[in-house]
């Protein structure tokens, strides 16, 4: 008998669970799920990429570094006041938006592409674009490949698989009229280490990723990006859908990062700009108004994000120029005022 | 209560916990989908895939569904799994009979390979073979021409393919003589019960399948062409070859790694089940006067085998499923093609993980099926 009650225990359990989770999942409408789980967490779940250098990158002592990683460092700023109380999860491009829909990670910055598709029907939530993308060709120097109209019928291409890389090829091809040979990885190591060896003609991906993986390959200077740019991509930090309220925590971080560039206020001046007469600092700043209490947070949100992570142009020099991957000018991501198209909703 | 009574209660309170439990995952998923707006369907399988593919044995474009990307992944499933057993039974075989050998040099060497390759993990071995293995062969324009216009590259092993003319014909007398070659089987055996007479079976069927489907070449009614790859410059430094056959390295190394891993298995299955084979069995037959290869053909592998054969039908099984670490090396299987690529386009992460779960869950019941019905044959038929 005593084995019965057991199994009569273990339904009881089971009926119990299904109870519970009947009364369980979605967040609240007033209060924000996301922002009380963090803070109790004591630290901002980041989905980044598996190594992509100047977006995020980790160095050998498992340092995370690069644009994207500092749009969740400005996150963690905002809500735990340290940037640095960030646990960073690398995420392959297939596994990204499942980590995010599964709530392993709360923010995805991960040079995550905006498209309807993703923002209609995956239930998740782009808050914005921190990187103004386009995908290009890189092809061997020596092949003596100029631009794309160099392509032959028969050559065989390297990519990452599951990303919008994969559809704008098949596009891009449909449209020439190639036939070609699809090598697709998960990996962007991968897919880069496989072009190197010769296995492929050329290699795919945003033009930032192309700029990063050459300086990995073994001889750089062997290999050129080609001038023709496929497609859009906006790359910007993703949210579950349903959490209006981290939502606008996370829009506005990188929002104000943008801005204190605008007003040329950064991690050396912020101090000094607490004084200043210019509403804008003030806004920013939060010596004035109380933009941080109107996102469920405190007024000093904006300078901690100004002085632990730095304003959009100073993230973007360290991370993409002082590193030697895109060193050129910004093109689009240059602020609107600069002839770029960087331009956020004002702070007031 | 008595004790059928508790068995019933028994039974019937674990099936009931089984179904709640299930009810618990599929409500659970259903309310969190519902919360994030999210629909459940299949509709996305009549939708336009808009990705491409590398390897494929039925047509497929972007424009093609993603039901069709479906089946090009099973197909490239199925094909690597079918030549995985293929030659891990034939490795296997060979390897478990030369454990057994006499000779110090073959049986150390057939001990050396199986506990080296069955004590690596495959992903690892996988690894090898396609980023170490396969990286050092030449490019298209350096390849020398190692065996009748094949060629043996970093992009492809091209093979020369043949180009049929009215294929049918030959392939219906090639269908005819397999059938002749069992009636044959059949009245010979039969024959021999009778009064004794032996007949080169081999060489008769060998005969048989050799000359009737070559007389529809002789005559005429059915012919080929062998076409062979030629080198294709792409630009100044790159080329590749066009026409012939060709097949990837991906295809290559994951064909590689799952041979040669299962193949360990299946050698100690072999020596188990000869090993099985008691002394005095092979003695008997000696005594009876048969030369030792007809004690291994009549005696020792027809008891044999009824050992084998069901740990054999694991190590399939293990082959099919593993053939889904292709994934790792851009072999477009069933796995990465709809279970990955598929799924990061459409999103219905659900939908794709439960048709690819009941794909191999279906090749693996299929597989057990015959292997199954392959054993009930091999068994004594006690009289």
């Amino acid at each position: 008998m005593i084995k019965s009650i057991k199994t009569w225990i273990l339904v009881g359990f089971a009926s119990l669970l299904l109870v519970a989770c009947g009364q369980g999942g979605g967040g609240g409408s007033k209060k924000s799920k996301t922002l009380d789980d963090t803070k109790k967490a004591g630290f901002v779940k980041c989905g980044v990429s598996q190594g992509l250098a100047g977006f995020s990158n980790a160095d050998e002592s498992g340092n995370w570094s690069g644009i994207d990683v500092d749009v969740c460092r400005a996150v963690a700023a905002a809500v735990l006041e340290d940037a640095e109380k960030v646990k960073y999860f690398p995420l392959s491009a297939k596994e990204r938006f499942e980590a995010l829909k599964a709530k392993q990670v709360d923010v995805l910055a991960r040079n995550t592409t905006w498209t309807l598709t993703r923002d209609a029907e995956l239930g998740l939530t782009f808050v914005g674009v921190n990187f103004y993308d386009g995908q290009g060709f890189m092809v061997p120097k020596a092949s003596g490949m100029k631009s794309t109209d160099d392509f032959r019928a028969g050559m065989s291409v390297c990519t990452n698989i599951g990303t919008t890389t994969e559809l704008n090829l098949a596009d891009f091809m449909a449209r020439k009229g190639l036939e070609y040979k699809l090598v697709g990885f998960e990996k962007a190591d991968e897919a880069r280490d496989t072009y190197g060896a010769g296995r492929c003609d050329a290699y795919t991906t945003d033009k930032s990723g192309l700029a990063a993986q050459r300086t990995v390959l073994p001889n750089p200077d062997a290999h050129i990006v080609l001038p023709e740019t496929i497609s859009k991509e906006p790359l910007g930090p993703v949210v579950r859908q349903g959490d209006p309220i981290w939502e606008d925590i996370v829009r506005w971080s990188l929002n104000v990062m943008i801005e204190a560039e605008e007003y040329g206020i950064n991690s050396g001046n912020a101090d000094s700009l607490k004084s200043s007469d210019n509403p804008a600092h003030k806004k920013i700043l939060g010596v004035e108004d109380d933009m941080g209490i109107k996102l469920g947070l405190d007024n000093d949100w904006g300078y901690r994000i100004i002085t632990q992570v730095g304003n959009y142009g100073e993230v973007y020099k360290k991370h993409l120029q002082d590193s030697g991957i895109l060193p050129g000018n910004r093109g689009a991501n240059e602020l609107w005022t600069n002839g770029g198209i960087i331009y956020v909703p004002p702070l007031r | 209560m008595n004790n059928k009574n508790k068995k019933y209660l028994l039974q019937s309170a674990l099936i009931l916990s089984i179904v709640s439990l299930f009810i618990f995952f599929a409500t659970n998923a259903q309310i969190n989908m519902s919360n994030r707006g999210l629909q459940f369907g299949f509709g996305f399988l009549n939708r336009e895939a808009s990705f491409d593919i590398q390897f494929t044995l039925i047509e497929y474009s972007r424009s093609s569904t993603y039901l069709r990307a479906y089946l090009v992944g099973l197909l490239n499933t199925i094909l690597v799994a079918f030549f995985g057993i293929i030659f891990a039974t034939i490795l296997g075989v060979i390897v478990g009979i030369a454990r057994l050998s006499k000779n110090y040099l073959i049986n150390n060497l057939a001990s050396a390979y199986v506990e080296f390759f069955r004590n690596l993990p495959l992903l690892l071995q996988l690894f090898f073979w396609y980023y170490a293995a396969l990286r050092v062969l030449p490019l298209p324009q350096d390849a020398g021409e190692f065996f009748f216009s094949s060629y043996l590259t970093i992009k492809a092993l091209y093979l020369p393919a043949l180009r049929w003319e009215n294929f049918y014909v030959f392939l219906t007398l090639f269908i005819i003589s397999i059938f002749l070659i069992i009636v044959t089987k059949f009245y010979t055996k039969k024959i021999q019960e009778k009064d004794g007479t032996q007949f080169p079976i081999f060489l008769i069927s060998v005969a048989i399948l050799l000359i009737l489907p070559s007389l529809s070449l002789i005559f005429g009614f059915s012919s080929f062409s062998i076409e062979k790859p030629e080198l294709l410059k792409l630009s100044e430094t790159t080329y590749t070859f066009e026409g012939g056959l060709e097949i990837p390295p991906e295809f290559i190394a994951l064909l590689f790694a799952l041979s040669l891993y299962t193949a360990t298995f299946i050698a100690e299955c072999v020596r188990a089940g000869i090993e099985a084979i008691g002394k005095g069995q092979k003695e008997a037959a000696a005594s009876l006067g048969l030369n030792p290869n007809l004690v291994l053909k009549l005696i020792v592998m027809p008891q044999a085998l009824r050992v084998i054969i069901p740990p054999t039908t694991n190590q399939y099984l293990n082959l099919t499923k593993n053939s889904s670490l292709a994934s790792a090396i851009a072999y477009p299987d069933l796995a990465l093609v709809f279970a990955g690529t598929a799924l990061m386009q459409t999103g219905k992460a659900i939908e794709i993980v439960s048709m690819v779960m009941f794909t191999y869950l279906l090749l693996s019941i299929l597989t057990s099926v015959l292997m199954n019905w392959y054993n009930k044959k091999q068994q004594i038929t006690e009289k």
